[in-house]
């Protein structure tokens, strides 16, 4: 069926309306206000948009499979916290592991920790994070409990767990290979950067060139197919959620080193924030529909966003109201895309 | 009065492709059982959901105690005294059972300004209902916690309560026990002698000259015939249903037999209703058919050999071996595949490519370094099969949801081939699908036979089954009634035979 030149104009503006809609707001802001367009703001919208990328990569395979994740806020707290206490500078005065009272327990000797070398940390924490997102995804798949009430229960147990940990106090004076990671950069780009590139294109490769991610993708398009196509769906789903708190504890790492610190209310309701984040790019909420792109155009777009009201001196209060109703228009020209096709 | 409470006039109804009914008519006797018969895909349905609404004729007029009017919803039915028991039932099982009466109608009263829901009259209204048809449930119990039976009862009562003049009744007894048919015979008496018409779809013989007092046959979407019941011997009623020429749009059969490839012994399944006591073979090279009425259990059978559905006993045998099969996978690892029924539920991926469709089965075959997709090679694969089944699409990248329904069956199928088992079953291979794409499936199929394949095909379909099949099994409320292994046996009569057996 051949499309006349007024069809093929609507389907672009319907397929690409966010996007177009996002580059008029970033010229208009360059133009009207002094310092949107310059090398320093882009540095800090791309270092904030890295480790908000890596927890939207994680929770894009939740949403794929038709899922989401509400622990991933705090399990970025979590993480953060855990990789903020084996950090620590020797000599900081308010040092986690001399002061706190359960370290201390038992033959009153003090537990004392050297700094950990940064990779054994950042492994450790991701290992520990994926053991919950196991359970979390163990009940999911075997139990059949649904996603939103499994990870529920999740992001209390992590919430406890974690101020249980930290005696709900704050962590600072993180050794300087740990801040190197914010601080750092290479070819002119943060290490964060870097770094929420790297699991771009992990995730990438998983979603494209690996039997998980194409079995991801059948499970989200049809569960029931999937088990009669012989697909491992339990299995499948189990990974996902493993992967997906791997991916959360990462993020928690990258916002500590940014911050020079962490307590367990870091990346508080950044789940949200992701999850938005996929909707706005094109990962489907009702399965099967999403790619690494469609994760970094959301992102850039809700924190390119943000950037542009607060220069155009809009009230942080009111920029909440500007998000939401991006958010539906995005959701709704995403829905459309698929709806014209049946 | 006129001398018919409903009449059906020259119904017309296409869908895209298939001429569902083509100038059928109806006309039911005030105070009778009507049966409407005809095989599967007969139009029976269709013609029922015409009258009540659910489809809009595309010509043809219903006429209401010889007036005119216009259906255009399940309301409007309603509103015209037209009331439907349905094949399967849509209660809201966790209300109760006046809730479920009213659903849509609530009597209201009120108190001020305030409309609120008069549940007291809702429920005596229920009770004075169903004290009509001689029950007495309690009407504020959720409706989950009567039998099937008795909430068709239920329905029944919504009916009369609606005052319907005409009450269509779809397949209303297979689900029902014994007992309860007895009950639903007494209470469609009574209905009887209040004036009611009563259209009776049914395919079990013996219920039909219980009840019934006129039949109509219906064949291939188009009229046969009405007929005092009494008149009509069972074998004079199947002759007129099944009364057509094979059209010879099947291959010929060149495949030869080899030896036994898969035993099932006495299955189970862990319901009661279901198929139980299951005991048949099938060897390289043959095709098993598998015919019986809608409800047999044959799609149930099938996909509790293949692990979709639960076992309470019974073996599997494949190549001699018992082989143990908990989930799908469980089968293909034996070697069985299974095109399921019902493509859209769980055939296709609907928003994925044909290339994901066809690949997920066979992902595990195609790795490099035991990891990374082997992308060039499937797109081959992918690319020999869309050639192969001349699968109409302008590339392997389309979404399989914008193709026609025999494309997508011939997407499923490329998926078994590639992934290549020793057994094939195909349940309904070909529903709704068009001639042209049917004969090409007939020809895989006889082209996977010669390879030494063996495949069962279920088929609703008579002539499918006779023409296609080597060999037909035929089962009945579960249970496998007749096993027909003579090209000479092989009639339509004597399948019809073995599926309304009881």
């Amino acid at each position: 069926m051949e499309k006349t030149q007024k069809q093929k104009l609507t389907d672009f503006l319907i397929n690409n309306g966010v996007i177009i809609v996002m580059f008029i707001l970033v010229i208009y802001t360059g133009l009207t206000t002094k310092n949107f367009l310059t090398a320093d703001n882009g540095m800090n919208l791309l270092a904030n948009m890295s480790y908000r990328l890596v927890i939207a990569l994680g929770i894009a395979g939740c949403v794929i499979t038709a899922g989401c994740d509400l622990s991933a806020g705090r399990m970025i707290g979590f993480g953060a916290c855990l990789a903020g206490t084996l950090m620590q500078k020797a000599n900081y005065s308010g040092r986690f592991f001399q002061s706190e009272p359960w370290a201390s327990m038992g033959n009153g000797i003090l537990l004392k920790i050297s700094p950990m070398n940064p990779f054994v940390v950042l492994f450790l924490v991701m290992l520990i994070c994926a053991l919950f997102g196991t359970i979390t995804g163990w009940f999911i798949a075997y139990l059949s409990v649904p996603p939103f009430i499994a990870t529920l229960a999740m992001m209390e147990i992590i919430y406890g767990l974690g101020l249980l940990y930290t005696n709900a106090t704050p962590l600072g004076g993180y050794i300087e290979s740990y801040t190197i990671f914010s601080t750092g950069k290479f070819l002119g780009l943060s290490y964060l950067i870097w770094i929420a590139l790297l699991m771009a294109a992990i995730t990438w490769f998983i979603f494209n060139m690996t039997r998980h991610g194409k079995y991801m993708y059948a499970i989200g398009g049809n569960p029931q197919a999937a088990e009669v196509a012989g697909v491992p769906v339990n299995l499948t789903l189990v990974l996902i959620y493993a992967k997906a708190a791997a991916f959360y504890g990462m993020a928690g790492y990258m916002l500590g080193a940014k911050a020079g610190g962490a307590s367990v209310n870091t990346g508080l309701g950044y789940e949200m924030e992701a999850i938005a984040a996929c909707a706005l790019g094109g990962v489907s909420v009702t399965g099967g529909r999403g790619k690494v792109s469609s994760a970094f155009i959301g992102v850039a777009v809700l924190e390119l966003l943000k950037t542009a009201l607060q220069y155009l001196g809009v009230s942080p209060n009111a920029q909440y109201i500007a998000i939401g109703i991006v958010i539906f228009i995005a959701a709704s020209l995403d829905i459309r895309k698929y709806l014209t096709k049946k | 009065m006129a001398e018919y409470k409903l009449e059906m006039k020259n119904i017309s109804k296409s869908f895209p492709g298939v001429k569902a009914l083509d100038q059928v008519q109806l006309s039911v006797r005030p105070g009778t059982v009507h049966a409407l018969m005809g095989e599967n895909g007969a139009g029976k349905s269709t013609l029922m959901k015409c009258l009540f609404g659910i489809y809009k004729m595309d010509q043809g007029e219903i006429y209401l105690d010889g007036n005119k009017v216009e259906i255009n919803n399940p309301d409007d039915a309603m509103l015209h005294g037209v009331a439907m028991v349905h094949q399967e039932l849509q209660p809201v099982l966790a209300r109760s059972v006046s809730e479920n009466m009213y659903l849509g109608r609530f009597p209201v009263k009120k108190i001020g300004p305030i409309q609120m829901i008069d549940h007291k009259k809702m429920n005596q209204d229920t009770e004075k209902w169903l004290a009509e048809l001689g029950l007495s449930y309690n009407v504020k119990a959720p409706l989950s916690s009567l039998s099937i039976g008795q909430m068709q009862m239920v329905e029944i009562a919504k009916a009369v309560s609606h005052d319907a003049k005409v009450i269509i009744f779809d397949e209303p007894t297979s689900s029902l026990s014994d007992k309860e048919v007895e009950f639903l015979f007494k209470v469609m008496g009574d209905l009887k002698k209040k004036g009611v018409a009563m259209i009776y779809i049914s395919h079990k013989m013996d219920e039909i000259k219980r009840i019934s007092d006129d039949i109509t046959i219906m064949r291939d979407g188009t009229y046969v015939g009405t007929w005092p019941a009494e008149d009509m011997t069972t074998e004079q009623i199947i002759a007129k249903m099944v009364g057509r020429e094979l059209s010879n749009i099947y291959p010929e059969h060149h495949h030869s037999i080899g030896e036994t490839i898969m035993e099932v012994e006495d299955l189970t399944s862990i319901h009661e209703k279901s198929f139980r006591g299951i005991s048949f073979s099938i060897k390289k090279g043959e095709i098993l058919g598998f015919g019986g009425l809608v409800g047999a259990q044959r799609t149930e059978l099938m996909e509790g050999i293949f692990g979709i559905r639960h076992l309470a006993k019974g073996t599997i045998k494949v190549h001699g071996k018992e082989v143990k099969i908990k989930r799908p996978r469980d089968a293909m690892d034996a070697g069985i595949g299974m095109i399921t029924e019902d493509r859209r539920g769980n055939g296709i991926f609907g928003c994925l490519s044909i290339k994901d469709n066809v690949g997920v089965s066979i992902y595990k075959k195609y790795l490099k370094a035991g990891i990374m997709l082997d992308h060039p090679s499937i797109n081959k694969v992918v690319d020999d099969n869309i050639k192969r089944l001349s699968i109409k699409t302008p590339s392997m990248k389309e979404h399989i949801g914008n193709l026609s329904g025999g494309n997508q069956q011939k997407v499923i199928i490329s998926r078994w081939l590639a992934k290549d088992p020793d057994i094939l079953i195909m349940d309904e291979p070909t529903r709704g699908i068009d001639i042209g794409a049917k004969h090409e499936i007939y020809e895989i199929m006889e082209e996977l036979a010669k390879q030494g394949k063996a495949i069962i095909m279920i088929s609703s379909e008579m002539p499918e089954l006779l023409g296609m099949a080597d060999r037909i099994c035929v089962m009945c409320n579960g249970k496998l009634t007749g096993e027909l292994n003579q090209q000479e046996e092989m009639t339509q009569e004597n399948v019809m035979n073995f599926a309304t057996m009881f």
